[in-house]
């Protein structure tokens, strides 16, 4: 008996090495559950077709796009190119595409892909959301406009050479990573039928997708990266309810899953779920956005510091928001080159936001109306939070509910005196800051009708500056600038947070949207139930 | 029979022609459009020119009247348009979604008429007795639950507690993912049936019929398997044909829950993106399948009781 307890005890010890040597090196083979909660469906597994990012969960393993984020390093780096020549101007780039990326129907990628794909994009009669990053390119707009068939600036020098000119001295990194800019086959396009069967550079190709319910994936052999992927196949499931998604991964059906405030605070008291949370400050901003143009007092830069100060964002955070979110300091997210660690937020003083009223000329305080959406996280439950608070300095507030569709609409067209929504901050912090340069037109994200000379200034110098660390540093004091004008209540940054399996290693806590995962770096355990 | 179908047929037209007429009313007050809607979470960034684009692709910008008279005449030659967001003719996405639905609504009304109508009827035959007053405690029950909680602590219980059955998903269509969104959507119409069933019943057994079935010395399983069960099935039809009918757009909450790719789901999607054609094309397929199950219920009245006679 004693012999076979040590035979046991020895066993476990075996297999607990075994176990503790797989956590360190990657395993090769086994699936992983990926969960898609956005919505329910997929808008389109055509990566030209649709910006939304519930799509490029799919996209992420399937296609490929010339620049990635890399995550670890924070930073955009080469993905389609092995390296890229920068001209004198900074407006010409010169690429060494890989010479081994290979489509999934075999064929190898060249120059003219890249191309083609570009092209396809600027397609004028089609309005794909893309075009927004390929007008960089010079000629682009001609194809847009149908005055040209060929996009000007972009010049094949042999078949994995490839030469860019670019309008605007910017890092075309920001452009080129979006997953609408995707580098296509032409050859799979042109049968008319690429949605329902989507060909790709990714290290996934496609198996099946039951339009509702799944896409399947199944590793792809001729990938670029040696040795990766580590999984035999992918599944992205869609769940967009949360409780449902809840218990489905608790009873361990899905690998990966999207947590809200309700769930992060279950998830975190739990001995066992805690240990599977990963977190990060993604690059939205949630904010409240004063229209300048709307009414009076917003004009007043002490009126607007005065809703700062009066408002508690600490304590909404903590308790509305259950610390899902870290507070913002600036416009710029943390993850920005731009963004000063060193800036405090506004303390919460309502007496100090009395003063600066009574100084402004709003000894009463005034009156504007909130327009807000339904979500938990920047809509109405916060927007409820918020009225006391103000009331206190003498602000009134009136609440207009609507659905989180209107808000853009209603921004755009300037009908709003504020309204309180999420916006994306990154990663390009020069397109970010320009939403309030005095001559951004409101239609292109200038909501506040901000106007400031001194701004505007940091910016042109910036937009002119080809070096990268003096570029930031201008930018950095833009940014600074901001948040002392303040043109909104800056309330917080998102805390994006994913809930994984213990048998999942290889997540990366990408802040530009945490669910889209650069899969070839995945891998799992062999206890991995997933079939 | 003939002369049903055909009559049916003439009513179908201008019924579509209403509910297309309406959605199209609708959505032109409703606040938001597919474009803005893309934008939603300011997770999607879109600038001006290729909103406008866009706006024109999809036309848009046309006049009402305009886009709906375009709609009615390709409808009637079977195009329902092309969805904004895939950019795939209506008719494509809406083939993949029948099948999963009309699967799901089967199996939930196949629940609801083998449990709801056995327990009705035995609820009956004793009235005021035990099986009876469990029976209408669950049916009241049945009728009040809300499908949404309900079907949550169906996955609880079934997936997470006893890990007989997947919470979620499609699967491979199988029965084992079927089962709990089936029954999550069945309890309501099972629970009506129940009750319907248990009062036409008792109504019929009260009849002189019976009584005279019973005097002439019927053995009591014929009285009730010849003379109660043929009678009281008309009225319990009249429930399974309304269920049935409206059950397809009732599955939105159970099909989002469980992540099943049905109709319902596709809609409700669509109409948070503003996806117009797609939300018309759910619509008519919805009203489609209502009117059709109803025929299927006046010609079964005439096969069950030779008296109806349509005119």
């Amino acid at each position: 008996m004693r012999k076979l307890i040590w035979l046991a005890a020895a066993a476990v010890a075996v297999l607990g090495a075994a176990a503790a040597e797989a956590q360190d090196t990657p395993r090769k083979g086994g699936s992983i559950r990926m969960t898609a909660p956005y919505a329910a469906s997929f808008g389109s597994l055509d990566p030209h077709v649709t910006p939304r990012a519930q799509d490029d969960i799919v996209n992420k393993a399937i296609q490929r796009t010339l620049y990635n984020w890399n995550t670890s390093a924070n930073k955009l780096e080469l993905e389609l190119a092995k390296s890229v020549s920068v001209s004198a101007d900074g407006l010409t780039y010169t690429y060494k595409l890989r010479d081994d990326a290979f489509f999934h129907n075999g064929r190898k990628m060249t120059a003219d892909d890249l191309i083609f794909s570009y092209t396809r994009i600027m397609d004028g009669s089609k309005g794909y959301p893309g075009a927004r990053y390929v007008r960089l390119i010079k000629g682009a707009v001609d194809v847009e406009k149908g005055q040209a068939k060929e996009i000007s600036g972009l010049k094949k020098i042999d078949d994995f050479t490839l030469e860019m000119t670019i309008t605007d001295r910017v890092d075309p990194g920001y452009y080129f990573f979006a997953g609408t800019t995707a580098i296509l086959p032409k050859e799979e396009v042109e049968k008319g039928n690429f949605a329902s069967n989507p060909v790709g550079l990714g290290p996934f190709k496609f198996k099946e997708h039951i339009p509702g319910s799944r896409v399947t994936t199944e590793r792809f052999d001729k990938f670029y990266k040696p040795g990766k992927p580590y999984l035999d196949k992918l599944e992205v499931l869609i769940m967009a309810e949360a409780a449902a998604r809840d218990v489905a991964f608790r009873n361990k059906e899905i690998d990966t899953s999207i947590l809200g405030p309700a769930q992060y605070v279950a998830y975190r008291a739990d001995p066992q779920l805690s240990k599977g949370i990963l977190e990060v400050a993604e690059m939205f901003t949630r904010a409240i956005t004063m229209n300048h143009d709307s009414i009076k007092p917003f004009q007043d830069k002490r009126v607007r510091q005065a809703i700062n100060y009066a408002i508690d964002a600490n304590l909404i955070i903590s308790r509305l928001v259950k610390d899902k979110a870290y507070r913002a300091t600036s416009w710029l997210p943390p993850s920005s080159a731009a963004f000063d660690k060193t800036v405090k937020p506004y303390p919460f003083d309502p007496e100090k936001a009395k003063k600066l009223l009574a100084e402004a000329g709003y000894p009463n305080g005034f009156e504007f109306e909130l327009t807000t959406s339904q979500n938990e996280s920047w809509g109405l439950p916060i927007v409820e939070a918020v009225i006391p608070m103000l009331a206190k300095v003498g602000i009134k507030l009136k609440p207009k509910l609507v659905e989180v569709t209107v808000l853009t609409e209603l921004a755009m067209k300037g009908d709003h005196q504020a309204y309180i929504g999420s916006n994306l901050t990154g990663p390009d912090s020069l397109a970010t800051l320009r939403c309030y340069y005095s001559k951004t037109p409101r239609t292109a994200c200038n909501y506040t009708g901000f106007k400031n000379p001194a701004f505007d200034k940091l910016l042109d110098d910036a937009a002119q500056e080809g070096d990268m660390a003096k570029r930031n540093e201008l930018l950095k004091k833009a940014n600074n600038l901001l948040y002392d004008e303040a043109p909104v209540w800056f309330f917080n940054y998102n805390k994006a947070v994913m809930a994984y399996q213990p048998w999942v290693h290889g997540l990366q806590a990408n802040p530009t949207e945490i669910t889209h995962q650069y899969p070839e770096e995945i891998w799992v355990d062999a206890n991995s139930p997933a079939k | 029979m003939l002369i049903v179908l055909g009559r049916r047929l003439a009513n179908v037209i201008p019924t579509l022609l209403a509910v297309v007429a309406l959605v199209f009313l609708l959505f032109s007050v409703l606040p938001g459009s597919f474009i803005s809607g893309m934008n939603e979470d300011g997770r999607s960034a879109m600038d001006p020119a290729v909103m406008e684009r866009m706006r024109k692709e999809m036309g848009l910008d046309d006049p009402l009247l305009e886009r709906f008279a375009k709609y009615v005449v390709n409808i009637a030659v079977g195009d329902l348009g092309t969805s904004f967001r895939t950019r795939e003719p209506v008719t494509k996405m809406l083939s993949g979604r029948i099948w999963p639905s009309l699967k799901l609504v089967m199996a939930a009304m196949t629940f609801a008429i083998l449990v709801g109508v056995t327990l009705g009827f035995l609820a009956a035959l004793k009235p005021g007795g035990l099986l009876d007053t469990a029976a209408m405690v669950g049916a009241i029950s049945g009728l009040s639950l809300s499908q949404f909680w309900f079907g949550l602590m169906l996955m609880y219980l079934f997936a997470l507690k006893l890990q007989w059955l997947p919470s979620f998903g499609y699967g491979d269509g199988g029965l084992r993912n079927l089962i709990l969104p089936a029954i999550a959507l069945g309890v309501g119409p099972m629970a009506l049936l129940a009750r319907t069933t248990r009062a036409a019943v008792l109504d019929v057994l009260n009849a002189d019929f019976v009584r005279t079935a019973r005097s002439k010395g019927m053995s009591e399983r014929r009285v009730v398997e010849w003379h109660v069960l043929r009678n009281a099935l008309v009225l319990v039809i009249t429930i399974v044909g309304l269920q049935f009918g409206s059950l397809m757009g009732q599955a939105v909450v159970v099909e989002k829950l469980f992540a099943w790719p049905g109709v319902g789901s596709l809609m409700v999607d669509s109409v948070f993106q503003r996806d117009m054609p797609t939300v018309q094309g759910c619509i008519l397929m919805i009203v489609l399948f209502f009117l059709a199950i109803n025929t299927l219920v006046d010609i079964a009245y005439v096969v069950i009781d030779p008296r109806i006679r349509y005119r």
